[in-house]
């Protein structure tokens, strides 16, 4: 009992970066651009998240703006590191997948190179804590699981509202469906593809950047060259688990967390268990279960995905 | 939004090159109040091109541009909707997995309230368009769930609603069954009271039924302009293709073959999940060109696809010369001595970025002539590259240049050389001289025919009823994905099918 | 006098793409703090140094020779193949596991044997992303990722457990020592250069071959170029796209079996030092041919080996050398698409290579 309601707990605050990170991947591609390069983008907000607090925390600060600070200068460059990629993929058309592991390598190595020269060796902040909601988190159960997080885990789950409001409520959403399942028709009603993939391949980037400072800041507090360990990628399978889809995506990210986390508390809670490699490795299996399984349905999804838009191309 | 009335357009020396191709050469063209232009030309002259540069879609190199005398410079479509043009385009511009409303509110930026869209308004609009014009639309109806006749009056009311009082059509009735293009002609005649047309299309009834004057491109010029009345439809046909009309005929007499191919109550579903053929029957003998006339989307596709093995059948029987071939794989069948002329020969029979060479040798490539133990015989394929380009007239500099450098003749004749010197018995062709200059369809027309004194049987698809009628032994007609009738070459005539296309049984 | 601004436009947007990275480069190492010029100097002159550096060099090149051959058949065939990486850690966990075990062998017996497990194993793992792909439409650049993650906790479980050195007191996981009929023999006393060299040079032979030679590189050449072309000419495309990954799996595993056998001498994390996806950036560097993957390989080979000198000399994090990697990839892949874009030669054309008329350009 006290392991599932762990388990629970921990899912639903871990869920957080997955989430964001894959609702930022979601925007890219419901706007036609499959961007590979999340994890790449993760680390460097995760770095970010990590040293304003670093460096401009300490004493006679308010803990409070630089950690919120951490989390907008993460999701600052994460905006830069999409758009950064949509000169390589829309304004050059190169083919998205490799560029995607290009912006990988690049965000990775450019957030260990930083983290080596300015943050040095394992150091650790205080970060955003977790506070338990009074009333609500005496809850039996309920309680320790929905109300013992930090204020940016609730940000997060209105997230998921947000996103659906956005992709099927406002013009902008619109535009969005529209350039990624037939970008010639938006073209032919003078809506600007590209500067409706910019403008998503910037947000999407702004989400998966915050969603890496948030993982230093409010769940690790500590960071190095492989805190990301695939989630980037997990945030890419996970929309077409959830096909392009808000809520869909949610369950996903609800889903994969949960097997992490219930791998976390068997190696806390059955420490004579020799084989945790395996528990490990379960979520990633899992996604290419799903994924095998879910074959794609084409009704819905941006059939665009990956292919670069050229007005005058003559087919 | 209210805009002025266009008495006029008029485009002058239009001029667009695309790499490698002179798109418009120097174009002038006018359209004056409530008039119906015919623009008229073979595939390939320029026709969708312009239209792009006065949407606003291309900008071209020079030439300008005047609405009522003065002259505009439409950077985007729109400026267009703007000054008061629409465009319906031939491959229709309707996102399929949003429903009508959506697609109509995505041109529509008066609905656009910033953080939300007021459907409400478009919804008002669409209705107040559909009783004007009696173009009847279910505004909540996904895209995808629509039949081609019913995304055209989509089309044609997302047009309006933007404001359009100058409407382009890119070939209306390409994908219409001959009752809807009827309808679309009605109802453009009823609009040209307070709209002007420009009409594009290649087939000279409607041209001739509907507009007040004519324009005919050729690669790119324009070569004549008139008013549509004092010309008959020969005499336009003539101007379009730049010479007499020359073809090539089948006068030679019908042989009583043994069967080839025959299909029986043969069951394939379309890539969208219906039934595109339906219990299909139908036999072609060795020897023998049969011509499967049809608008196209009634089957065809699937047919080609699945006589080669590129598409399972759900039910139904496939003989091929006395062996069943139904869901077989492609090499399977090739190895039975198919041969096949894809509808799309720049993407499917040929792969582009490899060069002639690797192209003639796509499907015997383990064959004992090019290769031993997995081991391409280099020096034999080049003499045989060779010895195809100068057989077949394949003009360019050298073998190893890539496929998908070549004009649409060139690959159509790359694909061509492939298909009959593997000595094929029996031969499917889909659309073999779409978009090509009369010479190389002249060219191909006589390859078909001298494979067919050689005993081969042809399966000929076609839309044009013209080619159909000169080169077939016997006329089968396809309606939704089943044989209307088959006649003999000397009972058939050009009404007769065009009814038999549109669905009429012929005792009804 | 026909394609010469051609030849000029290919190499003045190289030299662009060349300058451009450059720039990258130093704005991250200024970043940092370092010196741009003496980083750069440390990074082209360092292995030229002595003969014992270059020999690093050379080591360095064989499994990104290796792996990045196995890269170019994956890619040839449309097939992206990210899972590089941890087909070479099941690589050496197999080679490792026969190779423990081959104690009694003469040499000449135990190292192909050892070899052939790597490859087996390798090509194993890389067949679960090529059947998933041809099979059931899974995007492979996601699934090769996710195997990367499985396989590395695969490889930590066997150096912890089945393969650990019963010896070993410091707690850190990691095999036995190869016996000695087992371990590829250097050529030099003192220098790194070992046996793998040789098999990396026949690789580099026997996959151009395939590729260019033979009717199974041609199909899977066509399958990669045009899919329903390839389906139209009967060839059978998932199958070619199963065995182009096999291979690709197969060499990231032999690449795996040279580095455990010829550099490391026993299994332990990290053992592939991120091979796996610099041989990626070599393949691409080489535009996929077999040949042109020597001269890539050296180049990667001299970055790599820099890491060990920016640690020692310089203030730089090694870091840095992943970044350029990525920045490489990027610029990589824009260049391609520049130079194959015709609107951009038409133009190059005009402002250069036509007679000024007095009209100026717009």
């Amino acid at each position: 009992m006290e392991l599932m309601i762990n388990t629970l707990t921990l899912t639903a605050r871990f869920t957080v970066a997955l989430l964001i990170a894959s609702m930022g991947e979601m925007f890219n591609q419901k706007s036609g651009i499959f961007n590979l390069g999340c994890e790449g983008i993760m680390s460097m907000g995760a770095f970010l998240g990590m040293l304003v607090p670093f460096l401009y925390g300490g004493a006679g600060t308010v803990p409070g703006y630089i950690n919120a600070a951490g989390l907008i200068a993460g999701a600052l460059c994460g905006a830069l590191m999409g758009l950064l990629f949509g000169v390589v993929v829309i304004s050059f058309r190169a083919p998205q997948g490799i560029a995607g592991i290009g912006l990988q390598m690049f965000g990775v190595g450019l957030a260990g190179t930083f983290f080596r020269s300015y943050i040095g060796g394992t150091q650790s902040i205080t970060g955003i804590n977790a506070k338990a909601i009074p009333v609500l988190s005496e809850i039996p159960v309920l309680g320790p699981i929905l109300f013992t997080h930090n204020p940016v885990v609730y940000i997060a789950y209105l997230m998921v509202p947000v996103a659906w409001y956005i992709i099927f409520k406002t013009p902008w959403g619109l535009k969005i469906r529209a350039a990624g399942t037939y970008p010639k028709a938006a073209d032919s009603l003078g809506i600007n593809v590209n500067k409706i993939r910019y403008e998503s391949l910037a947000v999407g980037g702004a989400m998966a950047g915050f969603a890496g400072a948030f993982l230093t800041l409010c769940q690790a507090k500590m960071f190095n060259a492989g805190i990301i360990s695939g989630r980037g990628f997990i945030a890419v399978a996970l929309v077409y688990f959830g096909q392009w889809h808000p809520v869909k995506i949610f369950l996903g990210a609800l889903l994969f967390t949960f097997a992490q986390s219930l791998q976390t508390q068997i190696q806390i809670f059955v420490p004579q268990f020799g084989y945790y490699e395996f528990l490990t490795m379960l979520p990633y299996i899992l996604v290419i279960a799903v994924l095998a399984f879910n074959r794609k349905s084409n009704k819905f999804g941006p059939a665009a995905l990956g292919k670069p838009f050229n007005r005058e191309q003559r087919v | 939004m209210e805009n002025t009335e266009i008495r006029e357009l008029k485009v002058r020396h239009i001029t667009k090159r695309f790499p490698g191709v002179l798109a418009s050469d120097d174009i002038s063209l006018t359209v004056g109040r409530h008039e119906i232009l015919a623009l008229v030309g073979e595939n390939g002259a320029g026709k969708t091109t312009l239209m792009n540069i006065i949407m606003g879609l291309y900008k071209q190199d020079s030439g300008k541009m005047f609405i009522n005398g003065e002259e505009v410079n439409f950077k985007s479509p729109n400026d267009a909707f703007d000054a008061g043009i629409g465009m319906v385009h031939q491959q229709y511009m309707l996102v399929p997995n949003m429903t009508v409303l959506e697609n109509i509110a995505l041109g529509m930026k008066s609905c656009w309230k910033g953080t939300w869209v007021d459907l409400d308004s478009v919804r008002s609009k669409i209705n107040e368009i559909s009783e004007k014009y009696g173009l009847v639309t279910d505004p909540d109806a996904y895209i995808w769930q629509l039949s081609v006749g019913e995304q055209q009056r989509v089309e044609l009311v997302k047009t309006l609603c933007l404001g359009a009082k100058f409407l382009i059509l890119d070939e209306p009735t390409s994908a219409l069954t001959p009752q809807e293009t009827d309808e679309l002609i009605i109802l453009l005649k009823k609009m040209s009271s307070e709209l002007s047309i420009i009409f594009i299309s290649h087939k000279l009834n409607e041209v001739k039924a509907l507009s007040h004057k004519v324009a005919i491109l050729r690669h790119g010029r324009v070569v004549f302009e008139g008013n549509t009345a004092d010309y008959s439809s020969k005499d336009i046909a003539e101007m379009m293709t730049g010479h007499k009309v020359n073809i090539t005929e089948n006068n030679e007499e019908q042989v009583n073959g043994t069967p080839a191919l025959t299909v029986k109550n043969l069951c394939v579903k379309s890539d969208r999940g219906f039934y595109a053929l339906d219990h299909f029957n139908l036999e072609v003998n060795a020897g023998e060109i049969v011509g499967l006339a049809g608008v196209s989307g009634n089957g065809q596709r699937e047919l080609a696809e699945f006589l080669n093995g590129l598409r399972k059948c759900e039910s139904g029987t496939y003989t091929f010369f006395g062996t069943s071939l139904a869901n077989k794989t492609p090499g399977e069948i090739i190895a039975s001595g198919m041969g096949y002329i894809p509808e799309e020969r720049n993407v499917e029979g040929i792969v582009p970025s490899m060069t002639i060479k690797e192209n003639l040798i796509l499907k015997d490539s383990e064959s004992s002539r090019f290769s031993s133990h997995k081991i391409l015989k280099n020096k034999i394929i080049e003499n045989y590259a060779e010895e195809m380009m100068s057989r077949f007239d394949i003009r360019s500099p050298h073998i190893n240049f890539t496929a998908g450098s070549l004009s649409g003749g060139n690959i159509q004749k790359v694909i061509l050389a492939r298909e009959i010197s593997r000595k094929p018995r029996f031969l499917v062709c889909v659309y073999p001289i779409r978009g090509l200059d009369m010479g190389a369809a002249e060219f191909i027309h006589r390859q078909l025919l001298e494979l067919r004194t050689n005993g081969v049987g042809i399966l000929l698809i076609s839309e044009e009823l013209e080619e159909i009628m000169n080169l077939s032994d016997r006329i089968a007609v396809i309606f939704k994905g089943k044989i209307q009738k088959v006649l003999k070459k000397n009972e058939a005539n050009t009404k007769q099918l065009g009814i038999l296309m549109a669905g009429v049984k012929d005792d009804e | 006098m026909m394609n010469n601004y051609k030849l000029w436009f290919k190499i003045s947007v190289i030299a662009c793409a060349f300058l451009i990275a450059l720039i990258a480069g130093a704005f991250v190492i200024l970043a940092v703090g370092g010196n741009v010029f003496e980083t750069y100097w440390i990074i082209i002159s360092m292995p030229f140094r002595n003969f014992r550096s270059l020999c690093e060099v050379f080591t360095r090149m064989i499994p990104l020779t290796i792996i990045a051959l196995g890269i170019c058949v994956s890619s040839r065939c449309g097939i992206n193949n990210i899972g590089a990486e941890g087909q070479m850690y099941m690589g050496v966990v197999a080679s490792c596991a026969v190779a423990l075990h081959c104690e009694a062998l003469p040499k000449f017996v135990a190292v192909p044997l050892c070899i052939i497990a790597g490859a087996l194993a390798g090509a194993a793992y890389g067949f679960i992303p090529g059947f998933l792909k041809a099979k059931l439409e899974v995007s492979e650049l996601l699934s090769t990722v996710m195997l990367n993650y499985a396989a590395t906790q695969f490889f930590l479980f066997c150096i912890r457990v089945p393969l650990l050195d019963p010896n070993e007191k410091t707690g850190t996981p990691m095999s036995s020592r190869l016996p000695e009929s087992a371990v590829l023999s250097k050529f030099f006393r003192g220098a790194s250069l070992h046996q793998g060299i040789i098999l990396a040079l026949i690789l580099v032979a026997v996959i151009y071959v395939l590729l260019f030679k033979t009717t199974w590189g041609y199909k899977m050449r066509a399958a990669g170029a045009s899919e329903r072309a390839a389906n139209y000419g009967g060839i059978d495309v998932p199958f070619y796209l199963i065995i182009a990954m096999c291979i690709s799996g197969a060499c990231s595993g032999m690449a795996g079996a040279v580095e455990l056998m010829g550099v490391q001498g026993r299994a332990m994390s990290g053992i592939t030092s991120g091979y796996g996806f610099s041989g990626i950036v070599v393949a691409l560097f080489a535009a996929l041919h077999p040949i042109a993957v020597i001269p890539a390989s050296f180049c990667f080979g001299i970055l790599l080996y820099s890491q060990v000198n920016l640690q020692i000399l310089t203030s730089v994090p090694p870091n840095l050398v992943e970044t350029v990697q990525g920045i490489i990839i990027l610029i990589i892949v824009s260049v391609q698409m520049v130079i194959n874009n015709p609107y951009a030669l038409e133009k190059f054309r005009k402002r250069f290579f036509t007679k000024k008329t007095g009209l100026t350009e717009v």
